[in-house]
């Protein structure tokens, strides 16, 4: 069916900070708006000095930077100025731990107020910050730590035991662990971070990072080969800044929400850096998701603005259908949604729970900010993920088989999404990948990899992948790392990794397993196979479901075809088999 | 059904989802999800099944009451909770 468009009243029209969109389009310019920023003192531009220093140097510093709210509903506040001085004091200890100018500061961290001091204080200390997902098991953080020869980690005691400390000393890059929430003596080659951010002096001078200097280092999933660490430098905060007014809303004083990981980008971009630089009050909730909580932290709060997430909106209308006491937030103006395509009775439901609509958008990891986006003062079309933020330019193209693109103009032709490079926050490289970073651009467009439509009214409608990359509650999943996990199994002969529909989470992992000749796949060996990859893997990567098979379809060349497997799992036209050779069985 | 089948009934289930889980070493008075991983999905998937077995209704909003295994016996064991027929 087609939804009606949702239209936007006139005074939330006036009210937005994008009013007009075409006009601030033809007016939009990057110079511009790196003008609002304030560079460093001496020259050069650094994240933090932004989101931080700039604010208390302006006689903010008393505005609350960061509201923390623990499980057990204990709170912490941070002042501007008090959030400044925990970075500092994080920057120091990297300092006197000899940590120099673009070493790896990683985070493997819940929502803790630590990771908050680690990011901006590694920012200052001109390091550069990855942060990982803490309910990745210990091969992905194995995985990422390589790749990004992580210097430093800073990580809790318990995250440490169970997913860190048996391959430890097989990294020699690692030079320090800092754990948080010690419950006693540090474990033997590790610090206890509080009590040294205690004694670590709270000034420090921001290190004068060039904007061309790498800041952040996002890692990504790709259908083959290893994860893959996007390079993304301080110029980054241009686009973050700039978005974050016009495609958020935000505005100094807002009390804002974002519930994403701090392990993913949008914990970075729009949960640390976009806010502090437009000089919000950021919530943070340690606790996971909970219908009830969430509800009180709404309204006890009154968010003005909250960025959430698919999984979590059809969570909460699950809750809703059982039980539909309003919302009571007045206070709360605009609400935003990221991750993955927000389907229309979602974004409608909004209307119906909280009085407005949901505001979906789209960016990647690689994007290093939101690049197209339902906005304020415009009217949603459900499903639409929105027109593209001034400064992007968007289109669709196709491939064509000299290995070129060329744009398709026709209204809702069937595509894939591309954008000109030439935004601040896009990704420099692929950490050590010249090649896959290089086959990214084609023609003078960034290829996203995803299928798109763009309707007569410029609106852009997400279609699917272009790869067989898995995304489950938001989070890209590449099929080869939780195959390569698999055939580490000594009874495993073939594995193949796809994504199967969800209603909650978006996706949800299936593993289809060859077994080596004379073995059966029984229960016992499901349970063996489940567990083996959900201790290697983390529950938020592994399969929920394994499916034995005596053979699995392949080309001639040997490739798995995982489009085959999903196709007949899901009852859908198989296609092109012509390069079909050994067939399922 | 008392206390003891109810916890075998979760322990089966458990074992279905995450394998790795050491049951005996669980402390039943902590959050679960705090001792073992488990994701939101996981958990969700183990309250549908501990509604198929023991026929008890377990609205979403009760869900965060359930977070440790001793909350999540006692709760099933109030409802009455009893194998299908």
């Amino acid at each position: 069916m087609t939804w009606p468009p949702i239209r936007k009243a006139p005074q939330d029209r006036a009210a937005a900070n994008l009013k007009d969109y075409e006009a601030e389009v033809a007016d939009f310019s990057w110079a511009a708006a790196r003008a609002e920023l304030q560079g460093l003192p001496q020259g050069g531009l650094n994240i933090a000095h932004e989101a931080l220093d700039r604010h208390v140097q302006a006689g903010r510093g008393a505005q609350l930077a960061l509201r923390w709210i623990g499980r057990d509903d204990t709170v912490r506040d941070f002042t501007y100025a008090e959030l400044t001085i925990q970075a500092n004091r994080f920057a120091n200890l990297l300092l006197s731990l000899g940590v120099s100018r673009g070493d790896r500061v990683y985070s493997l961290l819940g929502r803790t107020p630590e990771l908050y001091f680690a990011a901006l204080g590694a920012l200052k200390a001109g390091a550069v910050f990855t942060p990982l997902f803490s309910a990745f098991g210990p091969e992905p953080i194995r995985a990422r730590m390589e790749i990004g020869q992580a210097n430093v980690l800073v990580t809790s005691e318990t995250l440490y035991h169970r997913k860190v400390e048996s391959w430890r000393g097989e990294m020699t890059s690692l030079r320090q662990v800092l754990l948080v929430d010690c419950s006693g003596e540090a474990p033997a080659g590790t610090l206890a971070l509080e009590p040294a951010l205690a004694r670590a002096d709270p000034d420090f001078a921001t290190a004068q990072t060039a904007p061309e200097d790498m800041a952040l280092l996002h890692f990504t999933s790709g259908t083959t080969g290893r994860p893959k660490g996007a390079v993304h430098v301080h110029e980054a905060v241009v686009a973050h800044h700039v978005t974050g007014r016009n495609a958020l809303d935000l505005r100094p004083g807002d009390i804002y929400w974002c519930t994403a990981d701090p392990g993913w980008v949008t914990g970075t971009s729009y949960g640390i850096i976009s806010p502090l630089t437009n000089g919000v009050s950021l919530i943070v909730d340690e606790a996971e998701f909970d219908a009830e909580r969430w509800r009180s932290i709404l309204q006890a709060q009154s968010v003005t603005v909250w960025y959430t997430a698919p999984t979590a909106i059809r969570m909460l209308m699950k809750v809703w259908a059982q039980d539909r006491r309003p919302y009571e937030v007045p206070a709360l103006r605009f609400m935003a949604s990221v991750g993955e395509p927000l389907n229309p009775e979602a974004v409608v439901w909004g209307v119906e729970a909280f009085g407005r609509p949901f505001h979906d958008n789209w960016w990647q990891t690689e994007t290093g900010g939101i690049m197209i986006a339902n906005f304020a003062a415009m009217d949603i079309k459900p499903g639409s993920m929105g027109r593209p933020l001034p400064g992007v330019t968007a289109g669709i193209v196709e491939r064509l088989p000299d290995g070129l693109v060329r744009e398709v103009d026709k209204p809702m032709a069937l595509g894939e999404l591309a954008l000109r490079p030439g935004w601040p926050s896009i990704m420099r490289g692929y950490l050590h990948e010249e090649e896959r970073f290089r086959k990214c651009f084609v023609g003078g467009w960034y290829l996203s990899g995803d299928l798109a439509m763009r309707d007569s009214d410029g609106y852009y409608w997400f279609v699917g992948r272009a790869d067989d990359v898995i995304k489950s509650a938001g989070h890209l999943i590449g099929p080869f790392e939780v195959e390569s996990v698999l055939m580490e199994h000594a009874a495993v002969a073939e594995a193949a990794v796809i994504g199967l529909p969800d209603p909650i989470s978006g996706e949800v992992v299936k593993a289809y397993v060859a077994l080596k000749p004379g073995l059966v796949g029984d229960e016992a060996l499901r349970r063996e196979l489940l567990g083996h990859a959900r201790k290697r893997l983390g529950a938020a990567v592994a399969p929920k479901d394994i499916a034995f098979r005596q053979n699995l379809p392949k080309t001639r060349s040997g490739k798995i075809m995982r489009r085959l497997l999903k196709a007949r799992e899901l009852g859908l036209p198989e296609g092109d088999l012509s390069t079909l050779e050994s067939e399922e069985r | 059904m008392n206390e003891a089948d109810i916890l075998a009934v979760i322990r089966d289930e458990l074992a279905r989802l995450a394998p790795e889980i050491a049951f005996e070493t669980l402390d039943p008075a902590l959050d679960l999800r705090e001792q073992v991983d488990l994701d939101s999905m996981d958990f969700l998937n183990l309250l549908t099944a501990l509604h198929q077995r023991l026929g008890v209704d377990i609205p979403d909003a009760d869900a965060a009451k359930l977070a440790s295994l001793a909350s999540l016996v006692a709760y099933l064991a109030r409802k009455g909770a009893a194998p299908p027929p």
